[in-house]
Order: structure tokens, then sequence, then C-alpha cells
């Protein structure tokens, strides 16, 4: 789960790593106020779910209040889009206005777990402010690396290590040392998925400050912390993703497509639509409708599924282990009687009830071709692609 | 022999909730020697009249001999409920829990390093040998043939969907292995490459990996070096875009060796035989063993 910049800044205070001075304002007025008390030139941040956000317009320096107003009264209620959004962009509702700092020098640090090596690492690297996978790329030898030991934790000299390689001023080795031991604790103790400082900056007075804040949070997690739960803005999701989300369905809207796939299973959610590419059309979503999805979630599926204006056919492909055909198919007819959407289906189910569950929809009015397995699934998908072209 | 599960497995199994339960039915109607279910507070009590109930994993091992178990325990009680597992010796612990936080399993796996116990998952399907009847997991035991091709996958019905090619094209299973869809798992695909490799049951592999993290490179490097029977492999995700978590808390793509391109051209390099196509898994598999 994604959260607000200003969101994650709040956890860093709480654990003592440095911050600049800030606010967040969704008014011109409230902006103003902030500026004034900060004073000076001051940066004016959107606060949405998307990197890139710099480059694209959602970042500025302004030289009074009066601007930093001005500058959040444009903002506010657009959209910002960058290049990790859609089209469309995200909306804009919040910007933090804070304290800009005389820097000296600007750094990475970023904590993750590395299933592979099946512990927390940390990263840093001297190139702040830059795309780190860029810097992976060109200049592995300026990224750093330590493991903490699963058990034990981050130890110390582990810190240090990393404030030396960094080489940060002498005066400032300690501060570095006990910044990353907050932010490794900020990681731990909120069950994060991802904690990134991109840039962490040297200021002229040497003092160590972390200029951005980015938290991602482990959904798994997420029932050990009900105060970070709340965190979540559903707008700053797609809306038919909002849907899934209120539903608990495991759903991604991907650009492009045409054709919406209702799945069991996310390893057979991406075969499906990997087999969809093959047929010669892009996906429209990843679905997986689970194993023990009830007839309700069923048929939300299925709406947002023919609710995406970008769909016009759709595959199912179900191997019912846990999850039963009958209830699937049931709760497809009952979805489509409600929708105005007349589009194909195309439907392969096996498994538990299977035979049932066939039957329900060849029952139905609704417009059904019924294949055997995933190779039937793309011979006769390819073949309607064609039908649907020649139609248009 | 088949690996992992066959006529020497005696199951074990914790968490009988309601989906919990709905399995170990299924699993005692196929024919596994289960010998023991734990639930705390049921101890002299029958599961399914059948089973014997015990309050504790330790206890239920001295009195069954018990030398496998399966999980079902929702997910914050799983790491506990594997910590339990391992401590009363159980040879082998099969969690099928989905969810289970990533660093509980990080802990897990810290933990049981130097200790004997074999774990697979979490939120795998669990390991199938159809000649022997044993069932460790939800695999539909209905779908599943005896014969000589070992599974192994990352993911669920994916699996199941691998098994029904085989089956379609004349092909049987030594032993079917889920080992899960989370970033931090217990047994990888290089464990059971090597299992494969010394059983004499299986003369060939099907592998199904997926996009995110590198292991299915690893298992590239593996095969290179250590396994002269033939592998098939698909990876599912070629479609997926970067950067968005496609359901598996695992599968999602961090960098460029997270991507199914990336694994597919190095497992090709490795002499594997690439699946263009997840529906073409059974038919790679008729056309490599002829």
């Amino acid at each position: 789960m994604n959260i607000h910049e200003y969101q994650a800044k709040e956890i860093f205070e709480k654990f003592g790593v440095p911050t600049p001075n800030s606010g967040v304002a969704s008014t011109a007025e409230e902006a103003i106020e902030i500026a004034d008390r900060i004073g000076g030139r001051v940066v004016v941040k959107a606060q949405v779910h998307a990197g890139g956000r710099g480059k694209a317009g959602g970042v500025k320096l302004v030289e009074s209040s009066k601007q930093a107003g001005q500058l959040t009264e444009e903002l506010i209620g657009t959209h910002l889009v960058t290049n990790q959004t859609g089209p469309t962009g995200v909306p804009i509702e919040k910007v933090m206005i804070a304290e800009t700092l005389d820097i000296k020098d600007e750094l990475y640090l970023s904590i993750v777990i590395d299933g592979d090596l099946g512990a927390p690492v940390v990263m840093a690297s001297s190139e702040g402010g830059m795309d780190i996978e860029e810097v992976a790329a060109t200049t592995p030898e300026k990224i750093f690396r330590v493991i903490a030991d699963p058990l034990i934790g981050l130890s110390p000299y582990h810190a240090r290590d990393l404030a030396i390689a960094l080489e940060v001023p002498s005066e400032s080795i300690r501060a570095t040392t006990k910044l990353i031991i907050d932010l490794y604790k900020v990681f731990i103790e909120n069950d994060c998925s991802l904690v990134e400082v991109n840039p962490l900056v040297v200021t002229k007075d040497n003092a160590i400050v972390a200029l951005d804040a980015k938290i991602n949070l482990e959904d798994d997690a997420l029932f050990r912390h009900p105060e970070l739960a709340n965190l979540i803005d559903p707008n700053q999701l797609d809306p038919l993703e909002q849907r899934a989300y209120k539903s608990d369905l495991a759903y991604v809207k991907l650009s492009g497509g045409r054709v919406g796939c209702m799945v069991n299973g996310a390893g057979l959610a991406m075969a499906t639509m990997d087999i969809t590419k093959n047929a010669g059309a892009d996906p429209a979503n990843f679905l997986d409708i689970g194993g023990s999805a009830n007839q309700e979630r069923i048929e939300e599926a299925f709406k947002i599924i023919v609710d995406d204006t970008d769909v016009e056919i759709v595959l199912v492909n179900l191997f019912a282990g846990i999850a039963r055909s009958d209830v699937v198919a049931a709760g497809i007819v009952a979805a489509a009687a409600e929708t105005a959407a007349k589009m194909p289906l195309v439907v392969s189910m096996r498994g538990t009830n299977a035979k049932e569950g066939i039957e329900i929809l060849t029952d139905s009015d609704l417009d059904i071709t019924v294949v055997t397995d995933l190779a039937g699934a793309a011979d006769v998908l390819q073949q309607k692609l064609l039908e649907l072209e020649r139609s248009n | 022999m088949a690996i992992l599960v066959d006529s020497e497995t005696r199951l074990l199994v914790q968490g009988l909730g309601r989906d919990g339960s709905f399995q170990a039915s299924r699993t005692l109607a196929y024919g596994t020697n289960m010998v023991a279910a734990v639930h705390p507070g049921r101890n002299g009590q029958k599961f399914e009249n059948n089973v014997p109930f015990f309050s504790q994993v330790a206890d239920a091992v001295d009195q069954t001999g018990a030398n496998t178990g399966i999980i079902f325990v929702p997910a914050p009680f799983a790491m506990d409920a594997i910590i339990e597992q391992v401590d009363a010796g159980l040879e082998l612990v099969v969690c099928i829990t989905e969810g289970v936080p990533v660093i509980d399993m990080v802990k897990v796996m810290a933990y049981i390093k130097d200790k004997p116990t074999r774990l697979i998952g979490s939120n795998c399907p669990g390991v199938l040998s159809p000649g022997y009847k044993a069932k460790v997991g939800i695999i539909p035991s209905n779908i599943v043939k005896p014969g000589n091709v070992g599974v192994v996958s990352r993911s669920g019905t994916l699996t199941y969907e691998a098994i029904a090619q085989l089956v379609q094209h004349g092909m049987g299973q030594s032993t079917c292995v889920g080992i899960g869809g989370d970033p931090v798992h217990g047994t990888t695909f290089t464990d059971v490459l090597e299992l494969f490799e010394a059983d004499k049951e299986t003369e060939a592999i099907v592998l199904i990996g997926e996009i995110g993290g590198t292991r299915e490179q690893l298992a590239a490097d593996y095969i290179k070096k250590h396994i002269n029977k033939p592998v098939v492999a698909a990876i599912a995700g070629q479609s997926a875009p970067a950067g968005k978590r496609m359901g598996h808390a695992g599968a999602i793509i961090t960098g460029k060796a997270a991507m199914a391109s990336e694994k597919i051209k190095t497992l090709a390099e490795a002499g594997v035989h690439i699946a263009e196509s997840p529906a073409l898994i059974g038919a790679k598999m008729k056309e490599v063993l002829g």
C-alpha cells in the first residue's frame, strides 16, 4: 500500500529522523499561512502516489508565501500526469509546503526485503536525486549495500559503514549512522515493503536531513497496524481498482487492453494475460478472484471488468480447486443481467463443478463460447477478435 | 520413489477451520496416511471419526510418529505454527497459508536455517505424489495421474493447468510440487530440481516460474551445472507491466532481472526447453520426450 509523502514524513519524525520544516495545505489560504510561518523561499510539492513529480511540474520552488498560495490554487483539483501514471494522471488534493535548505550534497538511501537473500537490505548511494535504477545500471560502484540479520537486526556498525562509504563529513558520521538506524526501525516496526529517501541531503552546515520521504506498507501485515491501514487514499487509485479494493479483489487495470480477464489464481491469471497477448490483443486487466469468493464478489468482479470502457470481449478461465465453477457461473449471469454490456464471452471451466458451471452459462442468453483448455481459449479468442474487427 | 511425499509419509494437520477441514477431508479421502490433527482443546476427539486430535504438535508427534506437517492456520498465526512444527522435529513442513507477512517468513527462514526440517511455502498448493496416493496440500487429486514427469511451480492454479496438459498428452507425474508465490519461501526451485535429478521415477521436469525475483535465474544456473534430465519451462507474466503486484506478493517486476523475458532468456541459455505459451507446456514436453 502506498502512502503520501506527508504521511511518511510524519512517521519519520515519530522515529526521530530529521526532516525539513513543513506543513500540508489543501487551499491557498492554508498554503500562505504555512509559508509565512516557515518564511522566505519554500518548495511546493504535489501530494500524489506517483514518482516523477518534479519533471511533471508537481514540485516547484517559490519566492514568497503569496506565490505559494497561487501555485497551490493552480495545482489543487487538477491531475498530475507523470511518466509513472496513466494518461489521466492522479488527482492533486493536497500539497506540501516545505522550507528550502542550503544543500552541499545529495545522497540516496532505501530499505527493502531482498526475497532471494531472505533479509532486509539497506542500500545507499552517493548519487542522490537520481533514478536509482539508472545509477545501478551505469555506475554500480556508487551503490553500497548492507544486509541486516533477520533476528538481530541492523548492527550500528553496518549503518556506520554506509555513512563512511557515502563520504559524509567527519562531523556528520554520527548523525548519519543514527538516521540509518532510525530508518531501519521505521521499516521494521511499521512492516514496510519500502522505505526510500531520495534525496537524503547534507546541508552547508553539515546537518543530515531526509528531504523526501517514501514509504510503501506491506499489505499482508496491515492487520498488525490498523492505524496505518487508515492512511490509504483510495482517490489515488484508478476508479476500477478502487472498486476492486473495496471488494477485496486482486485487480490491476492495464492500459490499452481490449480483453477483460477473469481468472482464479495469480499464476493462471498472468498466463491468461499472456495467451491473450499471443492471440493478438492486449489484456485489459489482471484479476484473480481467489479461491473462496462468494457469488456477490464474483458479480462485482464481472461488473468491474465490463464497466471498463476499453473491454470488448471477456475471457473467463477457471481451474477450480477450492473455488466452485457453478458459483462463478451464477455470479457472471447475475452480473450480466444488471449491466448493459452485451459483449462476447470465451469461457474455460475445469475442476470443481465445472459441468454445472458451463450449463448455467450456456442456458443463459449470454454470448458464450465454451472452450476446454487454454490452447482452445487462445484459438477462439483470436477468431473472435477477427470477427470484432470485421464488424467494426 | 517420487520425492518429498510417498508411502512413508505420516501426516499431521494443523489449522482445521472451514477451509482447512475441507481440504483435510479431501486429503484423507484420497488415501493419504493422516495420523494426527492438532487443535487446542479437542484432545481426545477424532477428525472425521478417524484421526486423533491433539492440543500440541510435539505431543502429536510423540504419540503418532508423524513425520510431515501441513499448516492451514490463518496468516497472523502461521509463523508460530511453522516454528511449533519445526521444534517438534517434523522432517517436512508444508505451509499452505496465504498472506503471511514477508518479515515473518524472513524470521522463519533465519530460525530454521540450521535445523533438519524442510519447509515448503508459505502460500503454496503443496505436494502430491500420484503413484503413492500421498497428498500434502490442495492440488486436486482428480487431475493427476501416476507417471514420470516431475512438476515444480511458483503458482497454484497454473500448476493444475500444467498437470492437465501433461495428462492430456498422455503423461503422468512422479511428484507435483508447488513452492509458493511469496518472495521469501522455504524450499526453492533449486532444492526441488536436485531432488528430481536424484529420483529414479522422474524422467523429465516441468518448471513453472513467473515474474519477480531472480530464483528462475538461480534455477537456470543449477540446471546448467547439475541437471541431466530434460527440463521444460514456462514463465507467466510476459504481458505484465513493471512495478505492479500481480496478485502474488512476489510477482512484481522490480528491475530488469525480474522480467519474464530475462528469465526465459537465461533458462534457454541453460538448455531448458521453453514452452512459448503457457498453453503449450504439455505439447512441449511431449515433443521433448518424443
